[in-house]
């Protein structure tokens, strides 16, 4: 394995541990950050703060997305809020709690370390984005507004409309340009990586790909940053922007990075169902609206056909309510995932197919008013009105789990460095802080405490070693990724078959989501990894990539995603198979409570599963590596939200 | 459904490019308009032909990549709406529909329907900020902001930058679009002391970009799918107009 596997956890108590890692972290002065180059490849919430701070630190930074503007990276889709712990509302929130929460949303499978420093400066970040004009919803008195969110029992979430990923991505994006500005952010916008390169053991550079205009480019850094998002679009359909992909995080696994739990995968419970083959992508429905709405389905499968406002009160089931008196209809996303299918499963669900939840607000527009539901909620009803045609003031929502987030990704240590020095991976494309499952409102706090508070600490204590040490992209090691990379392009050009690339990816989410999705079992994911390498093989004879590669050519751009994709569904599988235990959103129906959920077997799997690209020519099977997780301040309990 | 399509194509930025024909058939109607080229796409790829080049990424009408102008309409007929929030049952059975990029003299076309929208960026670039250097914010809460001016922010920079009120403009001005990031940040106590230099720099930029200029023909709004009000351009030329007096009185 290249580098090493150990997490640097600090020494100290919990509450501690960042500030005394803080102190004793080693620094550049200022007039040593220009001779530094750092490579951020991403420019969403994570990357863009990360490529912004670091340029205003004094650092030269090149900065890469795929998009034809950074402004574009899929942070800005993120709907309902970001969570910290400024206790605004005196309702008894406190670091500690975000912490707990976090930890246990969880399910217990991630670091304490790094989990309570994402609590800690969490507060930060509010700071922040307020300082750069984020527009965040006030109170009469010009205070900051907040709204609850799922996995918590405090009001800690701070929102602009149903619209706080792109507010923040556009402060991030505007410090971004004021560093574009005054020269110390180079941008490269529609450039996609297609490889690390590591030379003496250690990531110094990346080789590109020119959206535009097709030509290869290497570059060299000091430290290469990797903020490339998440990899739910192995599913094919999900919530995640098209472009989205696994490609900087696979090529960097192959590599030798190593990939940690992969079968991490969470699927939202509230999105609009799936309509048809011809479907290209699923719409979140903010978990926000299950602040006011309430989830249910007919008690009676022969009421699943009537129209849902003729069901009276007493033929309806409000299953969250019922099964979770406590936190209801805010439970968790793996929770009301689960519970969703379930009833579906037992031929209750609603609307075509039989897949879908009744989202209702009659109770809220009675109590509240419909303009007050419409000022909290308008237009997420008007983009569902678009979407499906219906008036969600008049009849119920319909609802269904889709693919939404990614809690697995590269392995990290506390300072967001992979195995190989110098490859630090930040935001979604990381694996830390998540655990099994994440909580509602934390990927965009994650993504900025990442970019903004954690990195701009830990990348110079790396640095600091590395003066004078940046290879020239004359380096063997350059030549050799960019004849790989040009070898891959040339091979997937000249399948020539006659398939669509959307129809084999197609067949892989459908796949996946059949036996990786909300449920998985043992004989369902053997029968994955049988079918995975005959759609490998299917793609690699059948496929047709028309165009050139000098070109615009978005086919090739697809192509190579798809062909990562491919290879990576199988790591995924393999992680789901190994991990025979349910934990979070991964629910191995083998193990269950006589009520159905996860059951957790922590003597046996309180740890992380972190994997090492294996080759003999071939992909062989990958080497495990286990991080066991030690919990000093939390007590490992069944989660409950009842 | 069955859809006849023109669509622009056009190999690169030198070329000269031209509408060519298409048949969209069996379209399902709840399928959006980009899902629809998607069909069409597929279709002719098997049949040995090219893809037509169109951009999109987030297809829910937030992240402002897609740049059609469908029917003569700057994102099409359905407003307020970006064009990947078009679905197909907003058209009629048999209906020709013509598929150009936008149109506008700052927006090279990169292929078919793709268009280079850099320029936007370089108008932010120039001012469209609040200088905040990462750890030196004061608390959140220490600088209350009146609601009304927090929402009437937020009014503002709901704009997801795609373009439309240029490509939707006689005059190909980007005077909405420039407004919008002036009033979000004018409007905030934290954007007050950059207000004139932010103001004059954006515009210059605009300038210097080759947009035209506003003359009140309101086609922007109509078009925005942010449905930001052209009322903000007002707003646009009140700070400029402020910015101009203190800044000439050395303010």
């Amino acid at each position: 394995m290249i580098g090493n596997f150990n997490a640097h956890i600090p020494h100290g108590s919990l509450d501690r541990k960042w500030t005394n890692h803080k102190d004793h972290a080693r620094l550049v002065s200022p007039n040593n950050r220009r001779k530094f180059e750092i490579i951020v490849v991403g420019s969403g919430l994570a990357g863009g703060s990360a490529a912004a701070t670091l340029g205003e630190l004094g650092y030269r930074v090149k900065c890469f997305c795929y998009q034809d503007s950074p402004r574009r990276a899929h942070s800005i889709a993120a709907q309902g809020g970001i969570n910290a712990a400024k206790n605004y509302q005196n309702d008894g929130d406190s670091v500690y709690r975000l912490f707990y929460d976090t930890i246990k949303g969880g399910d217990f499978r991630s670091r304490e370390a790094n989990v309570y420093r994402l609590a800690e400066v969490s507060s930060n970040i509010i700071d922040q984005c307020v300082a750069q004009g984020v527009p965040f919803a006030r109170e009469y008195g010009g205070l900051l507004a907040n709204r609850s969110f799922g996995g918590a029992q405090v009001s800690r979430t701070f929102y602009a409309r149903g619209q706080t990923g792109q507010q923040l991505l556009l402060g991030c994006y505007s410090a971004l340009c004021r560093q574009i500005s005054a020269g110390t952010v180079q941008m490269f916008p529609q450039t996609e990586i297609l490889d690390v390169v590591i030379v003496d053991g250690q990531a110094k550079g990346i080789v590109t790909r020119n959206l535009r205009t097709g030509k290869i480019d290497m570059f060299a850094g000091d430290a290469v940053v990797l903020a490339t998002g998440g990899y739910g679009n192995v599913f094919y359909l999900s919530t995640n922007a098209r472009g989205c992909n696994v490609t900087a995080t696979y090529r960097a696994y192959k590599k030798g990075a190593l990939f940690a739990n992969p079968c991490f995968t969470q699927i939202h419970p509230t999105c609009i169902p799936h309509s048809g083959d011809y479907q290209s992508k699923l719409t979140l429905m903010s978990e926000s609206l299950r602040n006011d709405g309430r989830v249910w389905v007919p008690k009676q499968k022969e009421d699943c056909a009537k129209s849902p406002n003729e069901i009276p009160e007493q033929d309806r089931d409000y299953y969250l309510e019922r099964k979770y008196p406590t936190y209801g209809n805010l439970s968790p996303r793996d929770i009301s995932s689960r519970a969703a299918k379930e009833v579906c499963d037992e031929g209750r669900g609603v609307g075509p197919g039989g897949r879908g939840v009744y989202l209702g607000f009659a109770d809220a527009i009675k109590r509240l008013g419909e303009q007050t539901i419409r000022e909290r909620y308008g237009n997420l009803f008007e983009v569902y009105e678009k979407i499906t045609g219906e008036n969600a003031y008049d009849v119920p929502m319909r609802i269904y789990p889709a693919v939404h987030y990614t809690m697995g990704g590269l392995w990290v240590d506390y300072n967001l460095m992979s195995n190989i020095p110098g490859l630090f991976v930040i935001g979604e494309a990381n694996f830390s802080d998540h655990g099994a499952n994440r909580l509602g409102a934390s990927a965009l706090m994650q993504g900025l405490a990442d970019g903004y508070f954690v990195l701009p600490y830990t990348l110079p204590n790396y640095l600091a070693g590395q003066m004078g040490k940046r290879p020239s992209t004359d380096h063997a090691e350059f030549k050799k990724a960019e004849t790989d990379v040009r070898a891959k392009i040339d091979r997937l050009l000249k399948i020539n078959g006659n398939c669509s690339l959307d129809l084999i990816h197609r067949e892989l989410g459908l796949l996946l989501w059949d036996k990786c999705g909300m449920a998985r079992n043992n004989a369902g994911l053997e029968e994955a990894l049988q079918k995975i390498p005959e759609l490998r093989e299917k793609f690699w004879h059948q496929v047709r990539v028309p165009g050139d590669d000098e070109d615009f050519n978005q086919s090739l751009e697809r192509a190579g995603r798809v062909a990562d994709f491919l290879e990576f569904a199988e790591l995924m599988c393999i992680d789901a198979l190994t991990r025979d235990e349910s934990c979070g959103a991964h629910f191995r129906e083998e193990h269950q409570t006589s009520e159905g959920e996860a059951l957790r077997d922590d003597d046996n799997f309180a740890s992380v599963f972190a994997w090492e690209f294996q080759s003999n020519g071939q992909i062989a099977p990958p080497k495990l590596h286990r991080e066991p997780l030690h919990f000093d301040t939390v007590h490992l309990t069944q989660r409950s939200y009842k | 459904m069955n859809f006849r399509l023109r669509i622009w194509r056009q190999k690169d930025r030198q070329s000269a490019g031209q509408l060519v024909d298409y048949d969209a058939s069996d379209i399902p109607p709840q399928a959006s308009l980009l899902e629809m080229l998607d069909i069409v796409n597929e279709r002719l790829v098997l049949n040995g032909g090219e893809p037509i080049a169109f951009d999109s990424d987030c297809r829910e009408g937030i992240c402002g990549t897609c740049s059609l102008t469908v029917n003569g309409e700057a994102h099409g007929p359905d407003h307020p709406g970006a064009a990947c929030e078009l679905y197909m049952r907003k058209f009629r059975d048999g209906d020709t529909i013509v598929i150009e990029p936008f149109r506008v003299r700052s927006f090279p076309i990169v292929k078919d329907l793709v268009v280079d929208r850099s320029a936007l960026d370089r108008i932010v670039q120039a001012g469209g900020f609040i200088s905040a250097r990462a750890g030196s914010a004061p608390e959140a809460n220490s600088t209350p902001v009146p609601k009304t001016a927090a929402d009437l922010s937020m009014e503002a920079a709901a704009c997801i930058g795609c373009g439309a009120c240029a490509a939707a403009c006689p005059n190909a001005s980007a005077m909405l679009f420039t407004a919008a990031k002036v009033s979000h940040l004018a409007l905030l106590p934290q954007g007050k002391p950059e207000r004139i230099k932010r103001v004059v720099s954006m515009v210059h930029a605009m300038d210097a970009e080759g947009f035209g200029n506003c003359t009140n023909t309101y086609e922007c709004e109509a078009v925005c799918p942010a449905e930001i009000s052209a009322s903000f351009i007002a707003k646009l030329n009140r700070e400029y107009s402020r910015a101009s007096l203190k800044g000439s009185a050395g303010e």
